[in-house]
């Protein structure tokens, strides 16, 4: 079913009784031509380009709990494309500019929200640093707008622009860049995969990848094994557990990373802002609540949960520059498993097994990249060559030296 | 969290730092295929979802390396020791 205006008018005579599942829950069957391990946003971005883009039907995404079950349903929603990295600014305004038509081209309300993302700066040499970095986004073709500390009193007032420690002194904002409805994203791959022919097979569990004389076979599930002429590991935090499977090790290690949505309060903040002494990112969801998050929790985790002193960490970030928001209340909060990469940046590349794919390493930055890493992940297991915008991120960087760390902090997962 | 510092004893674990897995061999530079052995010894873990053994640094205390024996699925800490053998051992 087409959604429009004119489905809605016609539901609304009919007692909105003619809505459609829009999905279904298909057996598995006995092969595929391509089989994506893991049902999240980019494993589900996967199939829809490979069916849209490149004519794939006979092929099916596994998820191990239910559709969007992971990070792609709880993260912050932040959507832009203001990286420094030649080979990461491409590929990221690719996938913004996946983000402006999504919605039309999906044919789903994914409440894109084109509301600008404000990076703050703290000193003077911060602002140089975020000048640079806005000169590197414009010499991709991406506009960035440096604020001083007037301009960004404009946007947001209620800042504590005269903290102690740390003072505003401007911001670098992208005006292109805002947020998205997470879980309307999964849904709108899904039902675009599943509109084209895809089995979502969801409460399917990959157990093993099975390997023969060099070449993918196919995949052990909870529910039976199935055949494969390719496979695509696009499993996020537990990426290097399946891959291990089909004796892979890679420069990945997993660690929880928490977020945390607040009551809901009128509207205050008009658009994302980013501490820059820090690492901290706040934005105000359409119901009203606060969605924000800071750095990982530094240790290796699988555990889905943290600990207090990353809560703590976060809200004394959030009292640095927003202190009129001290007494809301927190709704709750959650862990997520992050698949970190060794520079801080991802990976979508072949591997060494003959059709074996690979999708990870999207630290805690995964949600924007969402259509960008489907699309070049599907152009990629279709072709066996790289997106053109995708071409520096490869599994082989760290042996040749081409690594993007748009942190700097070397070879050292939990610093990025 | 707490960690069982051996020389401190239990302390909070936001008095240490983390460093990685433990048990690391730095390679032989004068090995043929030294190059990718860097290459695993710098970039490439275990990942291990269960029962690991990682170096943190009692950076707040006594600022000793020491080796804690940590379950990554439930945070349960079963051990630590001093680093300074293991490093001792592995360095011959």
């Amino acid at each position: 079913m087409h959604y429009s205006v004119f489905s809605i008018i016609s539901q609304a005579f009919k007692g909105q009784k003619d809505w459609k599942p829009v999905w279904r829950y298909p057996d598995p069957k006995a092969e595929y031509e391509i089989l994506i391990i893991g049902g999240g946003g980019h494993g589900l971005s996967t199939a829809y380009y490979l069916a849209k883009n490149h004519g794939y039907t006979n092929i099916a995404v596994i998820e191990k709990n239910y559709l969007g079950s992971g990070s792609v349903g709880r993260n912050t929603t932040i959507v832009r494309s203001n990286y420094q990295e030649p080979g990461n600014i491409p590929f990221y305004e690719h996938s913004l500019k996946l983000w402006e038509g999504l919605e039309q081209d999906f044919n789903y309300n994914a409440m894109m929200s084109q509301r600008g993302v404000l990076n703050l700066y703290h000193s003077d040499s911060q602002r140089d640093d975020y000048a640079r970095r806005g000169n590197a986004m414009m010499m991709h073709g991406v506009r960035a707008d440096l604020l001083n500390r007037e301009q960004v009193r404009d946007v947001v007032p209620f800042l504590d622009f005269d903290n102690a420690r740390f003072p505003i002194h401007g911001g670098l904002m992208q005006w292109r860049g805002g947020t998205a409805r997470h879980d309307a994203v999964a849904w709108g791959f899904a039902r675009g995969a599943d509109s084209r022919g895809v089995d979502i097979l969801q409460n399917t569990e990959a157990k093993q990848i099975r390997v023969e004389n060099g070449k993918v076979t196919g995949v052990e599930t909870s529910r039976g094994f199935i055949k494969a002429k390719k496979v695509g590991i696009v499993a996020a935090g537990n990426t290097t557990r399946i891959a291990e499977t089909a004796g892979l090790r890679l420069p990945i290690e997993s660690y929880v990373l928490q977020a945390f949505v607040s009551e809901a309060i009128k509207p205050l903040i008009p658009c994302v802002v980013t501490f820059g002494a820090g690492h901290f990112y706040i934005s105000q969801s359409d119901k009203g609540g606060l969605v924000f998050g800071a750095s990982l929790d530094y240790y290796t985790s699988y555990a889905a949960r943290g600990n207090l002193p990353g809560v703590e960490d976060t809200i004394e970030e959030a009292m640095a520059i927003m202190p009129s928001i001290s007494r809301v209340k927190l709704l709750r909060h959650w862990g997520g498993i992050m698949d970190m990469s060794m520079d801080g940046s991802p990976i979508i590349d072949k591997t060494g097994i003959d059709g074996l794919y690979i999708n990870c390493g999207w630290c805690y930055g995964g949600f924007k990249a969402t259509p960008a890493s489907g699309y070049c992940f599907a152009h990629l297991l279709a072709t066996g060559e790289s997106h053109p915008v995708a071409t520096a991120l490869k599994l082989n960087r760290f042996e040749t030296g081409y690594v993007i760390d748009e942190a700097g902090t070397g070879a050292q997962p939990n610093l990025h | 969290m707490r960690i069982p510092c051996p020389f401190c004893g239990p302390r909070d674990s936001q008095e240490f730092s983390f460093l990685g897995q433990a048990g690391l061999k730095r390679p032989d530079p004068n090995a043929p295929d030294a190059q990718m052995q860097f290459h695993d010894y710098v970039h490439i873990r275990d990942n291990k979802a269960g029962v690991t053994q990682e170096l943190w640094l009692h950076a707040n205390g006594c600022r000793s390396w020491i080796v804690v024996t940590r379950n990554t699925l439930t945070h349960e800490i079963t051990g630590s020791e001093f680093a300074s053998p293991q490093v001792k051992e592995a360095a011959q």
